[in-house]
């Protein structure tokens, strides 16, 4: 490969190949709902052969905003190159089919929907060789040597078995998810939920309070303990804006005082309405002063 | 009465201590927040992180913040090398191993090769022991990083790391050791040894599979590159959520190793030599590869001349156990380790390794003993016609390590 599409809204992990890749890299804005469109990719995929990948995320894991992979990776394909998508944040919570998606490679990870952490899977099409990053007894057919994770594995399969009735909470998910939108929504007119206009995941959240940051936010709810997120996890060392909000035309100011909610098959309507209460005090704090 | 089967092949993996599993269980149920993230659960997750590290750090006498976690030794073995050399390229370009290491190391060294690098493989004696003279005049003025094992994965030879250390650090070249064999076997001290990088494997030392570690010397001009690219966690060599409960389990391994060692050695010990003086008593055309004096004792890697591995194995099936065969599937070629030490394909074909460790019984011992005798002195009888039939139509068992 020597040259790479990606979007501006990947996780790190995507986002970093920048970094240190020989090749070109090409980085896809996204409009206003987060979503990458058809006619950007196809524009960067002009000058694409077979030494191209485009990389877009299934959904995104700070606004839970789900990209249309199917019509993304035919039109990469028609213009001849592969296409990977980082479906971590999808699986378990809408359904995943990697055939019917048409993609070429799919990633994969356990502790996101129920497995254990330190597993993870890579799914690619049988035509597909791959350069090893590690190399020595040749497990995984020569593609992830080291001896493999055996309990993490199980786990993950056991996982994999429950997707289904995951996904079936996820209905309650949405419905809390949407009634904390709703009644923040109400309350504050310039409270902001990224992505809401665009088909999202049914858990997650990023929902802005204009003038309180992220990180003021995430100290006030520890307080009244709930546990929410300023962006992603994997950041969360450093204080840095998001850059998915940041993408989504939020500007500096908004992406500075987000917060992500994810909620799970265990959230209570009792743990939405603590976490409504608290938003609305913080609110109000905020207003007085 | 012993429980069949039983357990001999420690080199490959151990067993999960129970008093690992403890420590892991909290981090798989109630504490399973995200280490990353920034608030109570994430927290919780991080401190037992950093309890781990810790524990680590004591069994090698490193600071924990000189410890990476990775996904096995595996990956310590790939990071330290390639991401060394890389580091240092096109500064220097030149890197030592020896030709016993384990495949990951020569795979690393062979993709650096294929990749422009010049790579030094130095040969062992019949002992298995690299020659530090040799060692000494190999390094030049392109050499960036000399690799040599701490313990052999498949004779359990010691390499003498104090002298090796001494030798790169007044040529001023990096020094890795797998230590996967060693950890908690032998007493390791990065600083007196001159370690600069040494790698950890969690399931050798009674840990859980799918976690590792490196060491890495504070060195602030050079960093290894990182093997991938992504939220730059364990000070951006190896991005990725870590595992709170598989790092928990190295780290109480790690903690279990320190406090057992003489224990678990002289248990193990005990049990290897008894059933070496033993199969010496009972059997002629027997031998032991390796250096006798400079090993690990729970590892009894013999030849039992006329016999072939895998007929034993076949004959043994409630005793597990490895033959002395190419780690590598579908390659029916003699281990590299010991057609390095100087036997040659017959003989080779005619080893097995017996791993000794903390969970073996004396009844095991006694059975096992017994038994390999017994199948010994049945299959050296007229063995040979079916031993190169044998030869000719099956392909040999792989040895894990």
């Amino acid at each position: 490969m020597d040259h790479i599409i990606i979007s501006e809204t990947e996780h790190d992990s995507i986002l970093q190949i920048r970094k240190n890749f020989k090749g070109r890299v090409e980085i896809l804005p996204v409009n206003e709902h987060g979503l990458v469109m058809l006619e950007d990719l196809g524009n960067a995929l002009t000058h694409a052969g077979k030494n191209t990948l485009v990389s877009i995320m299934l959904a995104n894991n700070e606004t839970g905003v789900i990209q249309d992979i199917k019509s993304l990776a035919r039109i990469s394909h028609e213009a001849g190159a592969l296409f990977h998508t980082d479906a971590i944040q999808a699986l378990g919570k809408i359904p995943v089919d990697f055939r019917a998606s048409g993609v070429d490679l799919m990633s994969l990870s356990a502790h996101k929907f129920g497995g254990p952490q330190g597993v993870g899977a890579l799914i690619a099409q049988e035509k597909i060789t791959l350069e090893p990053l590690t190399y020595g007894g040749g497990q995984e057919v020569g593609r992830r040597s080291g001896t493999e994770n055996l309990a993490g594995i199980a786990g993950f399969a056991k996982a994999v078995s429950l997707v289904p009735q995951n996904i079936q909470a996820m209905k309650a998910c949405k419905k809390i998810r949407d009634r904390i939108e709703q009644e923040i929504g109400e309350y504050a007119p310039e409270a902001c939920f990224y992505g809401a206009a665009a088909g999202r995941l049914p858990n997650t959240s990023t929902i802005l309070m204009p003038g309180v940051s992220s990180e003021t936010q995430v100290i006030a709810f520890d307080l009244e303990g709930l546990c929410v997120s300023s962006g992603s996890a994997c950041s969360s060392g450093k204080v840095t804006p998001s850059h998915v909000v940041a993408a989504m035309g939020g500007g500096q100011d908004q992406a500075l005082s987000t917060i992500r909610v994810s909620l799970g098959p265990d959230t209570t309507q009792q743990d939405a309405d603590a976490f409504i209460f608290a938003w609305k005090k913080l609110y109000d704090r905020k207003k007085m002063s | 009465m012993t429980d069949l089967p039983i357990y001999l092949d420690y080199q490959a993996t151990t067993p999960l201590d129970p008093r690992v599993l403890a420590e892991m269980m909290p981090y798989l149920t109630t504490k399973f927040g995200n280490p990353h993230s920034n608030h109570s659960f994430g927290w919780e997750a991080a401190a037992g992180v950093e309890i781990a590290r810790k524990n680590v750090a004591d069994l090698i006498a490193a600071a924990p913040e000189d410890i990476i976690f990775t996904s096995g030794a595996t990956e310590s073995n790939n990071l330290a090398i390639k991401g060394m050399a890389y580091a240092l390229y096109p500064l220097k370009n030149h890197i030592i191993t020896a030709v016993t290491e384990h495949t990951c190391v020569l795979e690393s060294c062979a993709a650096l090769k294929k990749a422009g690098f010049d790579v030094t493989f130095l040969p062992v004696d019949k002992n298995g022991l690299i020659d530090l003279a040799q060692l000494d005049q190999a390094i030049t003025a392109k050499t960036s990083l000399v690799s040599i094992m701490a313990v052999n994965n498949e004779i359990g030879v010691i390499q003498d790391l104090k002298s090796i250390g001494k030798i790169c650090k007044r040529k001023k070249v990096i020094f890795h050791t797998d230590a996967a064999q060693a950890v908690g076997k032998i007493a390791l001290d990065v600083s007196a040894m001159n370690i600069d990088l040494l790698s950890i494997s969690g399931h050798k030392i009674y840990g859980p599979k799918g976690v590792g570690a490196l060491y890495l010397r504070p060195n602030a001009n050079i960093q290894p590159l990182a093997l991938f690219d992504g939220g730059g966690q364990e000070r951006g060599l190896r991005s990725g959520t870590i595992a709170p409960a598989l790092c928990a389990g190295l780290g109480a391994a790690c903690k279990i190793a320190k406090q057992d060692m003489d224990k678990d050695n002289d248990h193990v010990r005990n049990l290897a030599e008894r059933m070496k003086s033993a199969i010496f008593d009972g059997l002629d055309g027997v031998h032991l590869n390796g250096s006798e004096k400079q090993r690990y004792m729970g590892n009894l890697n013999l030849v039992f001349e006329g016999v072939t591995g895998d007929a034993l194995i076949k004959e043994l099936r409630n005793i597990a156990f490895s033959a002395g065969s190419a780690c590598s599937t579908g390659r029916a070629e003699p281990s590299h380790v010991l057609t390095a030490i100087g036997l040659d394909k017959t003989q080779a074909d005619c080893c097995v390794r017996i791993g000794i460790g903390r969970m073996t019984t004396d009844q095991e011992i006694n059975y096992a003993t017994n038994h390999i005798i017994d199948a010994v002195k049945k299959y050296a009888q007229g063995f040979n016609l079916i031993s190169s039939l044998r030869q000719i139509f099956l392909r040999p068992h792989k040895l894990c390590c």
